[in-house]
């Protein structure tokens, strides 16, 4: 958890945008993963989203489902995946959330999947099928044991529950720009300034916002009205596309770029 | 986890859509307001005398209700007992279905929204949708795996016969659990205009206590239905469970008669100690898929696993809530019925009282002959017969 607010008080302080990534596990393979990881982290991500595949991906996208179909495929395992993150921490200070579905961590165990959350470095977990009714079955492990509980909102979100999530989540709010699966879009929402700026009133907590972000333009037009900014699908279709880890640290590169001269500029 | 309510007399969810510890709302932010939206508008078109005698107009006119309960004489003989089958094969479009998308495509209407979509795995609910969808003047679109609209084809045709667009879905296994993810999914993109439409009491609240009132009429009938013919409540209640709604809906007639045994039968497949079954409640583990807090069939990971049954309407890796509630308070016996079982079964019905039964019928049917020697000569048994078998014939053919 400290390592989250540190980092939002640092992009604070530098006047920044933060820039989060987010790849799956074991996607393309175990061992390649780790150094889409590693390459998320170098290129400039601030905080790092690591997904945990999971058989029914709801509210993915075509890309991602790919994604963690192949991971499967790949045997991924939740101590596999575990370790990994131990791997990354190994080499650095990156807050790192932990995002997947609620059934492969009902299945390990919630308090052994805490317990070794905990250890290997996981500094919040954000689970897509743990709404504000259901968060009950694990968040009080995860306040337990000091790691954040990331809720997400979206354009159907009334106020009451947002002002709820800033009162009962902590890190940040994760805010969905599109209704919908995860997934590039051309275009974002028109309104997404004013709602993401409307949310900010209602929060105390620090925004992020994902959901069809597909690039250094799009990061640019969002970065000046959030806190920071979530890339998934983007990266996954380009780690599926066959880039090589130079190409996709470039293209990161310039995301990150655009996060921070928006900001400025 | 504290679960604050009672469930109240046994089959309906507390307020957060919770029967004992199974149920729930497991669903990402955005089908939160959609689905609370749903269950005040369920809850008011419950309430509504309009709506109940719209939909009993149209159980009754259009569907064919009440279904007869049959006394299978012959069947009987070799069964060892009294058997009586409640005739819901006898609906139009062949099986229960009709009861729930009549009822949900109605309350859609009184929602004010223009489309429905549906999942289908043999093609049954994604019929039965069609079917209400054209009735009621609403737009309709289906997914279905396109492994199943290849087993299933006559299906397919049929719902585009009645105006429906069929979306084929590719991703993960592309069946039915499939079908059911791409259909929450697109729910999720066009929550404004869309109804979407469950055709099991599986899925987040309040489908499951939704699905279940709209087929309750089916134990509200056999109920009343055995009382006249024999004059006393049969022993023995046997029906099929896929997701559970033809159960879930003759179980309600009997949940209170303490002297009924309650039997639920799953896809045993090729045997629960292969990996070819669709045996949920009888082989699987607690967990959390499409929704609900329920048995799955899951991998040690956490992945849900591939269902196996030769019946299509069975093979479905997760459950109803409900029936999880009723397996852990042991108020449901559940067994499950292999493939050649079912078939065997199949084929007696059809000789000894000349009716085709769906192969998901079967099982249940494969159970009441199983069971026979264990039975008192004079005990009653009710099979649910939840659908014809015009659509298994291509598959029967094959195996037969």
């Amino acid at each position: 958890m400290e390592r989250i607010l540190r980092t939002y008080k640092q992009l604070k302080q530098s006047n920044e945008t933060g820039f989060i990534p987010f790849s799956v596990a074991g996607f393309p393979d175990c061992g390649r993963s780790l150094k889409v990881f590693h390459k998320l982290v170098e290129a400039g991500g601030d905080i790092l989203e690591f997904g945990y595949p999971f058989s029914d991906p709801v509210a993915d996208g075509p890309v991602i489902q790919k994604a963690a179909a192949q991971a499967i495929r790949n045997g991924i395992t939740m101590d596999r995946a575990l370790d990994m993150i131990g791997e990354i921490r190994a080499v650095s200070n990156i807050p790192i959330i932990f995002f997947s579905y609620f059934n492969p961590i009902h299945r390990y165990g919630r308090q052994r999947f805490v317990d070794r959350a905990k250890d290997c470095g996981i500094d919040g977990v954000l689970i897509v099928d743990l709404p504000l009714e259901e968060a009950p079955w694990l968040k009080p492990m995860t306040d337990r044991a000091g790691l954040a509980w990331i809720f997400l909102a979206t354009p159907t979100t009334p106020q009451e529950r947002i002002t709820a999530m800033s009162r009962q989540g902590s890190g940040f709010l994760y805010y969905v720009s599109v209704t919908g699966v995860t997934g590039s879009r051309t275009k974002l929402p028109e309104d997404l300034t004013s709602k993401c700026s409307a949310i900010r009133d209602l929060i105390a907590l620090p925004l992020a916002v994902g959901f069809g972000v597909s690039g250094a333009e799009q990061a640019s037009q969002l970065g000046p009205h959030v806190d920071s900014v979530v890339v998934g699908s983007a990266i996954v279709s380009r780690v599926q596309r066959g880039d090589t880890l130079d190409e996709l640290g470039a293209w990161l590169a310039g995301i990150k770029g655009a996060l921070r001269n928006g900001r400025t500029g | 986890m504290q679960f604050t309510t009672q469930v109240e007399r046994n089959s309906r969810p507390d307020s957060r859509g919770y029967y004992g510890e199974f149920g729930g709302r497991f669903v990402s932010e955005t089908l939160i307001t959609p689905l609370l939206e749903l269950e005040e508008a369920f809850c008011k078109a419950m309430g509504s005398s309009r709506f109940r005698t719209d939909l009993g107009r149209l159980l009754g006119t259009y569907a064919g209700r009440p279904t007869p309960l049959f006394h299978a004489v012959r069947f009987s003989a070799k069964a060892g007992s009294r058997v009586y089958l409640k005739r819901e094969d006898l609906l139009h479009t062949g099986a229960h279905k009709i009861n729930n998308t009549l009822g949900q495509a109605l309350l859609a209407k009184f929602m004010g929204k223009g489309k429905v979509i549906a999942e289908t795995g043999a093609g049954q609910h994604g019929v039965a949708t069609a079917a209400a969808a054209a009735l009621l003047g609403l737009e309709c679109r289906i997914f279905m795996g396109e492994e199943d609209m290849r087993r299933q084809a006559p299906n397919v045709f049929r719902m585009k016969l009645m105006g429906a667009e069929i979306t084929p879905v590719t991703s993960g296994t592309a069946t039915l659990k499939d079908a059911m993810s791409e259909a929450m999914r697109h729910w999720a993109t066009y929550i404004e205009d869309t109804f979407y439409v469950i055709g099991s009491v599986a899925g987040p609240h309040p489908y499951p206590c939704m699905v279940a009132k709209f087929q309750e009429v089916i134990g509200r009938e056999t109920r009343a239905q055995i009382l006249d013919a024999e004059g006393r409540l049969p022993s023995k209640v046997i029906a099929c469970v896929g997701g559970g709604s033809n159960a879930a809906g003759i179980f309600r007639g009997f949940l209170d008669d303490a002297g009924v045994e309650l039997v639920g039968v799953e896809a045993g497949g090729l045997g629960i100690d292969t990996d070819k079954h669709g045996a949920t409640l009888c082989a699987g583990a607690p967990g959390v898929f499409h929704g609900s807090r329920s048995f799955v069939l899951q991998d040690e990971d956490g992945q849900v696993k591939e269902a196996h049954s030769i019946s299509a309407g069975l093979d479905y890796p997760g459950v109803g809530p409900e029936h999880s509630f009723f397996k852990s308070t042991g108020r449901v016996r559940y067994l499950p019925i292999n493939d050649d079982e079912a078939l065997d079964a199949f084929e007696v019905l059809c000789r000894t009282e000349g009716i085709i039964p769906a192969l998901e019928s079967s099982h249940a049917l494969a159970c009441a002959l199983k069971e026979a020697r264990q039975t008192a000569r004079d005990a009653i048994c009710i099979v649910n017969l939840s659908g014809r078998g015009d659509k298994d014939m291509p598959i029967i053919e094959k195996v037969m």
